[in-house]
């Protein structure tokens, strides 16, 4: 039987892992090689690394890194961070990555996305898209870590996305990241039914149950989360942690 | 030696290291020599049939591997776009593969939204036949899958298991000293490890 995926997103920043708040507020959790290591022993799905300054930065995400995750990881996992040339993404797929993400490329230059599907398979290029409510209450599509707003509607966004030939689409929601109340479901549903490929639920995840919402209420196809898999307790303190097989089995017989 | 085929498509790595950590004698190589002295062969490969086969027939290997697998019958594993070259033909660019394996590779046609194009993620197979390659293997054990198109099998002695996703496909195939997987063993925890090691012993 086919089961959603559950994917813990790692958020990298001066070569240490680090969770944010609404994009904001960034605290150190630890390294991320360690991070790998045990959630091999908890058997995660799959991961997703995301170097949130690369853009910002003007570069790309550590090829040397990606190298010494593949050396670990026993499950596929995705790259993301400054992606906007075909080259880029050849060197990170040669560097044992299994996908890679493209946000900000994506809406400053969408044949950049048409042109790397047709290199490297539409499974291999999945699309990150950051939305925000801008001064007006309008749902709106942000690049640079949050920091750019744009006039995109995210709905239409999603839909040309897929017409680009993208293989997935990873869905946060700006306001949402890091305050584990669950998912935006009413966002995530309008733009899971729109589009024929497979939507991961992001940002808001703060029990097994939200995974459950995201998957049964809302449409997605796999679910991710931040804090939930780094942040143990009330008082939020660091612990890498994954659900056991029998988890998994619960959150989606329900 | 184990020879991954090096034909400029996806992820090579992440399948040697696999190999590596079970033995050492494992080499990434696009040089048909290497592939002629070769005791296994894994063909790997992400991305689009049609160019599947041209960069193979590009880089001098076309002849040599039909040779190695249909002559000397030498072991090899297809995996993902390596097993779906393994068919007759596919409508993914409308080109014809190797035809070691009876059937074609088609594109999943989806009307349910919460089955979507591509399949990315954990599916369980069904054993269809005893094989070396699932040997201590579970029935029903779940391997990690992505992909757009689908092998539809005309023998069903070469089927070696089947997933449902949309519909029933063949996600393993073997005939004599071929053997193929829709699935990623390399990306598939210890089970993948488990069903690597069994190619390697074979």
């Amino acid at each position: 039987m086919f089961r959603p995926r559950i994917i813990p997103v790692l958020l990298l920043k001066d070569k240490g892992m680090v969770k944010s708040i609404k994009y904001k507020k960034y605290k150190y959790i630890g390294d991320p090689i360690n991070a790998v290591r045990i959630f091999n022993d908890q058997l995660a799905d799959e991961l997703v690394f995301l170097d949130i300054e690369a853009t910002n930065e003007n570069r790309t995400i550590d090829i040397q890194f990606v190298k010494s995750i593949s050396k670990e990881a026993d499950m596929p996992f995705a790259i993301g961070g400054g992606i906007k040339d075909i080259e880029t993404i050849k060197k990170l797929l040669n560097a044992g990555a299994e996908k890679v993400i493209i946000n900000t490329a994506a809406v400053n230059n969408p044949e950049f996305v048409k042109r790397s599907v047709l290199e490297f398979g539409s499974s291999t290029i999945v699309v990150s898209m950051d939305v925000g409510k801008n001064l007006f209450g309008k749902m709106r599509v942000y690049t640079n870590s949050g920091k750019k707003s744009t006039n995109i509607d995210p709905y239409n966004y999603a839909k040309e996305i897929e017409e680009l030939g993208a293989g997935e689409i990873i869905l946060n929601s700006i306001y949402k990241d890091g305050t584990m109340e669950g998912y935006d479901l009413t966002l995530i549903e309008k733009i899971s039914k729109n589009v024929s490929i497979p939507v991961v639920a992001s940002c808001g995840a703060g029990s097994y149950n939200h995974f459950n919402e995201a998957i049964k209420i809302a449409y997605a196809s796999a679910v991710a989360a931040g804090s939930l898999f780094v942040y143990h307790g009330p008082r939020k303190a660091v612990l890498i942690n994954y659900p056991s097989k029998e988890d998994i089995k619960l959150i989606f017989e329900k | 030696m184990i020879i991954v085929v090096d034909y400029g498509m996806g992820n090579l790595l992440s399948v040697s290291r696999k190999i590596s950590k079970i033995t050492n004698k494992v080499k990434i190589s696009s040089d048909p020599l290497d592939i002629i002295n070769a005791d296994k062969i894994i063909l790997p490969g992400v991305g689009h049939f049609a160019n599947g086969v041209k960069k193979i027939k590009e880089y001098n290997l076309w002849d040599v591997l039909n040779n190695e697998v249909l002559i000397k019958k030498k072991p090899v594993l297809g995996i993902c776009l390596g097993m779906q070259l393994m068919s007759k033909f596919s409508e993914e660019g409308n080109e014809q593969g190797f035809g070691w394996i009876d059937g074609k590779v088609k594109l999943f046609k989806s009307d349910n939204i919460r089955l979507k194009v591509p399949q990315m993620g954990w599916n369980t197979i069904t054993q269809k036949k005893p094989s070396l390659l699932l040997n201590k293997v579970d029935d029903k054990s779940e391997f990690y899958f992505v992909h757009s198109y689908y092998l539809d099998s005309n023998n069903p002695n070469e089927v070696l298991a089947t997933t449902d996703y949309i519909k029933k496909f063949t996600s393993a195939i073997e005939r004599d000293n071929i053997f193929g997987t829709q699935f990623h063993p390399e990306k598939s925890h210890t089970i993948g490890e488990k069903l690597l090691t069994n190619f390697i012993n074979l």
